[in-house]
């Protein structure tokens, strides 16, 4: 909390240092109670290993190299084994490195390649299947999704040493021998950040304007009502491809921006409810009495008796964004091709599925689940910390 | 003390002996609120538990009631609550519950909270009866306006049909009171009946259950902090403190010759109207064994020769509520109140609820928007004033609120509590000038220099209030307006805050509006008094005489409704 000791008078006339203990603020009760919350103590440690993970690899201390392919296309994990009819062979003996980088592409994209591939019996190696696909694009539904994962592919990927091409990978590899455990991590970096920034941007937007809202009441909350009302009376899905489709532009920022411009409502009542409710406390009115300006007593007084509503509010924020984010990459609305996360993993998923190469979607699913678990019960445990009266229990 | 079960021949109808309840906090503190009380509740009789908050004598009522929160709190299995030769206390949930309204009931302090607002009275008067009695609904239904009759509710076969809402909570407390007797309950325990109602409403409903209990033959508990409510019904007086039982004994013992220095204390600091002492006496007097001092009588009452700090003229302050699609109706709140506020005076302003008074308050504190009017303070109208012209002014009329648990930030420590005031307003050359200032400020309302570095609810209320005054006293008023600034504390705190404000009086030459709807306190503390009803002034006159020679009748009745506490042989019981 506020250290007292930055105002403790200087022992100018000698007896002025008074000896005392810092009494603990509402962060401090409030940890001690989380402390003793085991299940939320364990959400907490997995949500900041996670942290810790996105932090190392957009620091690029890991998974900096998760675009290299190092392993042979579709390289199943250690634990499984290599595919001994198709992988083994297959890496060295590629002759792909070599070829000029558009040809290459086309020759390895298509998923449905593979699988007419093998539906004809030719159980060789994945890559020289590269007569196929031309038939087989025309009648892929997916063609145009397939077509940007091309553009935005071809301009990124490393070109790979022929060599070092691995047969199995500690969890797989995808259809470009990409490492699933890098990638699941760029993803999760991905996600995250994605999740935070527009929890962040949405809570940010929807405290000022409920503070605004509520405290100042009469026309302005009239009219922030107005607003929120046409906000909220579109559905939901449909505004964010809407904006989407707006903003042409794919990127991250392009996506954090439509998540937080649109989540803002949520919030905004809550915070507006709160303001109305704390305006007309006697401690406001005392502010008043001292003659505390308007913004002093929305954002000095008010402010922090509701940051816990804030702080709660943008932990289960954070949690509905990375799920839809996750959502939007994986309709092909979301993060740019270029860039890998746990949606834009999952879509890939959808069709490697069917070759029976599960661990991308596996290694997706469980980090996203994980994640969002932990991060709920910890939300839930953060909640019953800052408002023990919520439980029931004493305590002021 | 046996001695106060010496006039009744059987056995108590309760009998509660070592009782101890303890609340669980966290992990391994518990705090023991009832530390092993053992009292008797005769037939026939009114017995009041007496005892500032924090004394356990909530919790006492609740554990007979085996009403306690049973995720926290623990009833030594030692403890004996004897009804009718039964221990209470691990008696299984069922059994309790049968007791629970039909042997035993209870009303609540709050009755706008007790009553579900979405069902008629009726219904959920005739719920008890069905539940309890096996009554049909006609017969409940008939006995339901038979209750509400006998409680004094008017026309009751009108207005059994009547939500909550529709009452006033003097009404309400008598529905509670129908729902309670209903079931013609052996025992009654009243947890502070009055102490949300005004004092007239109190007054009614005191008698009425007085009358209650001798007609029904019942035993009544009462729980109250205020010993003047107890000398006007009580036969026998529990007096407790930190969970501990200071004195037990008939009314008569306890009144006339109390033994223990607590019970003394409790019953000199409350101000009498018939005296006014230089200070009122506190519990440290007493318990320290010196006795009060100052007791001499202290001059009031105002002279032409005083000079007139604020003005007020004509003062109006209009509610609008919306009534209709576009009308709105005008609710005045207050209308035309003019009176003068003399240097170094307090006027004292009385009147019930809804009667204007902090309506009174707040528009010259400029926290609403007065509807007509003047207020002129040193010659200048500051209700006329814009914002900025106003705060050289806002500086020298201060406020303290009523509820000192919501008046200060809680996420503030009390040293930017009280430097923030000083910080807005320029006072003081730096920050270390101020500090110093909270620091001596601290020292004149008695706190200590810790106290800068800790959170408000480290405090308990008087201290609160305290914190409240010194955050006042930062900006050097010249006027205070003290809103119920101490009905909400115990007695004993009462009587310091009290002190406290008086000698600052004494030092600074402030000018107190005091506020209140306590005619006790208000005749202690004011040089003169004007009594509000309904928006409107009633009556202004020096405090003495208008508590000597009433002119209006709706000030006789204020002042009659006071409880007169211990009067002696009262009835033979």
């Amino acid at each position: 909390m506020a250290t007292p000791s930055a105002t403790l008078p200087r022992a100018a006339d000698g007896t002025r240092e008074i000896p005392h203990t810092v009494s603990p603020g509402l962060w401090t009760l409030a940890w001690r109670r989380l402390r003793n919350d085991r299940i939320g103590m364990v959400s907490l440690y997995l949500v900041a290993a996670f942290l810790v993970l996105i932090l190392l690899s957009a620091t690029g201390l890991i998974a900096k190299d998760w675009s290299k392919e190092v392993g042979v296309n579709y390289a199943p994990p250690s634990f499984v084994g290599a595919d001994i009819e198709a992988g083994t062979p297959a890496g060295p003996a590629t002759p792909d490195a070599t070829v000029p980088a558009s040809e290459y592409k086309s020759s390895i994209v298509d998923p449905l390649g593979d699988v007419i591939a093998e539906l004809k019996g030719e159980k060789a190696a994945p890559p020289p299947a590269g007569a196929a696909p031309a038939e087989g694009k025309s009648v892929d539904p997916l063609a145009d999704v397939m077509a940007d994962i091309r553009a935005g592919k071809g301009t990124k990927t490393d070109t790979t040493p022929v060599e070092a091409r691995r047969a199995t990978l500690p969890f797989g590899g995808d259809k470009w021998g990409r490492d699933i455990v890098a990638k699941t991590i760029k993803g999760s970096e991905t996600s995250i950040f994605v999740g935070i920034m527009s929890a962040v941007v949405a809570t940010a937007l929807g405290t000022l304007f409920g503070a605004i809202s509520g405290y100042y009441g009469r026309w302005v909350d009239d009219a922030f009502n107005w607003f929120y009302s046409v906000f909220n009376s579109i559905p939901y899905l449909l505004l964010i491809l809407a904006v989407a489709a707006v903003l042409q532009q794919k990127g991250m920022l392009t996506i954090i921006l439509i998540l937080g411009l649109t989540g803002w409502t949520g919030v905004f009542r809550l915070i507006r409810a709160e303001y109305l409710k704390h305006k007309s406390r006697e401690y406001v009115q005392a502010a008043d009495a001292i003659g505390a300006s308007n913004a002093r007593r929305m954002f000095i007084h008010i402010f922090p008796n509701i940051s816990h509503v804030v702080l709660v509010q943008l932990s289960i924020l954070t949690v509905g964004f990375i799920k839809a984010e996750v959502i939007l990459s994986f309709l092909g609305f979301g993060v740019p091709v270029d860039v890998v996360s746990w949606g834009s993993m999952l879509n890939e998923a959808q069709n490697e599925l069917i070759l029976g190469k599960w661990w991308q979607l596996v290694a997706a699913t469980v980090a996203m689940a994980v994640l969002v678990t932990a991060f709920s019960l910890f939300t839930d445990a953060l909640r019953d910390a800052l408002d023990p009266k919520l439980k029931g229990l004493k305590g002021h | 003390m046996a001695a106060d079960s010496k006039h009744d021949a059987g056995t108590p109808l309760i009998q509660v002996r070592d009782l101890r309840v303890g609340f669980r906090l966290g992990e391994n503190q518990t705090f023991e609120a009832v530390k092993g009380v053992s009292f008797d509740i005769p037939e026939n009789s009114t017995v009041a538990l007496v005892g500032e908050s924090g004394s356990g004598k909530s919790v006492t009522a609740l554990a007979i009631l085996g009403l306690l929160p049973p995720e926290n709190s623990i009833v030594d299995p030692g403890s004996k609550i004897l009804f009718q030769g039964r221990n209470l206390v691990g008696l299984p949930f069922r059994e309790m519950r049968d007791l629970r309204g039909a042997d035993i009931s209870m009303i609540f302090q709050e009755p706008m909270t007790s009553l579900n607002p979405v069902f008629t009275v009726g219904y959920q008067l005739t719920e008890v009866l069905t539940l309890h009695r096996g009554l049909s609904a006609g017969a409940a239904r008939k006995r339901a306006i038979e209750l509400l009759e006998e409680v004094g509710i008017p026309d009751p076969k009108r207005r059994i049909n009547a939500y909550p809402s529709q009452m006033s909570g003097g009404q309400q407390q008598r529905v509670m009171i129908a729902m309670a007797i209903a079931c013609e309950p052996k025992l009654l325990i009243a947890d502070e009946p009055t102490t949300a109602l005004d004092v007239t409403i109190q007054k009614q409903i005191l008698d009425l259950i007085a009358e209650l209990q001798r007609r029904h033959r019942m035993s009544v508990l009462f729980i109250t902090h205020d010993l003047a409510v107890v000398g006007e019904i009580a036969d026998h007086v529990v007096v407790m403190r930190n969970g501990e039982i200071r004195e037990k004994g008939t009314a008569k013992q306890v009144f006339e010759s109390p033994q223990d220095p607590y019970t003394k204390a409790l019953l000199m600091c409350r101000p009498e109207p018939k005296h006014r002492p230089m200070r009122l006496p506190v519990i440290e007097d007493f318990m320290g064994g010196r006795g009060p001092q100052h007791l001499e009588e202290r001059k009031r009452g105002i002279s032409p020769t005083d000079s007139v700090i604020l003005d007020v003229k004509n003062l109006g302050k209009s509610f609008y509520v919306r009534d209709g699609l576009f009308g709105r109706k005008e609710f005045k709140a207050a209308a035309d109140v003019s009176f003068k506020l003399r240097r170094g005076k307090t006027l004292g302003l009385v009147g019930e609820s809804g009667s204007g008074k902090t309506t009174v308050g707040l528009t010259l504190m400029r926290l609403h928007e007065p509807t007509s009017g003047q207020a002129l303070f040193d010659g200048k109208d500051i209700l006329a004033m814009s914002n900025r012209e106003f705060m050289p002014y806002k500086r020298r009329v201060q406020i303290i609120f009523q509820n000192p648990y919501a008046s200060l930030n809680p996420r503030f420590t009390v040293g930017q509590i009280l430097t923030e005031p000083m910080q807005i307003h320029g006072i003081g050359a730096n920050a270390q000038e101020r500090t110093d200032t909270v620091f001596e400020l601290l020292g004149k309302v008695g706190l200590p220099d810790v106290s800068f570095y800790k959170y408000p609810h480290e405090f308990s209320g008087g201290q609160r209030q305290r914190i409240a005054i010194a955050r006042c006293l930062t900006l050097k008023p010249d006027i205070l307006i003290c809103d119920e600034s101490v009905s909400a504390l115990d007695v004993s705190v009462q009587a310091q805050v009290l002190n406290l404000l008086q000698d600052l009086q004494d030092e600074f030459q402030l000018s107190y509006l005091f506020i209140s709807h306590d005619l006790a306190v208000v005749k202690y503390i004011s040089d003169e008094v004007m009594v509000m009803n309904e928006g409107r002034v009633v009556e202004i006159a020096d405090a003495d005489t208008i508590y000597r020679h009433p002119r209006e009748p709706y000030t006789q009745k204020l002042l009659s409704a006071i409880p007169k506490g211990w009067q002696g042989e009262r009835k033979i019981a």
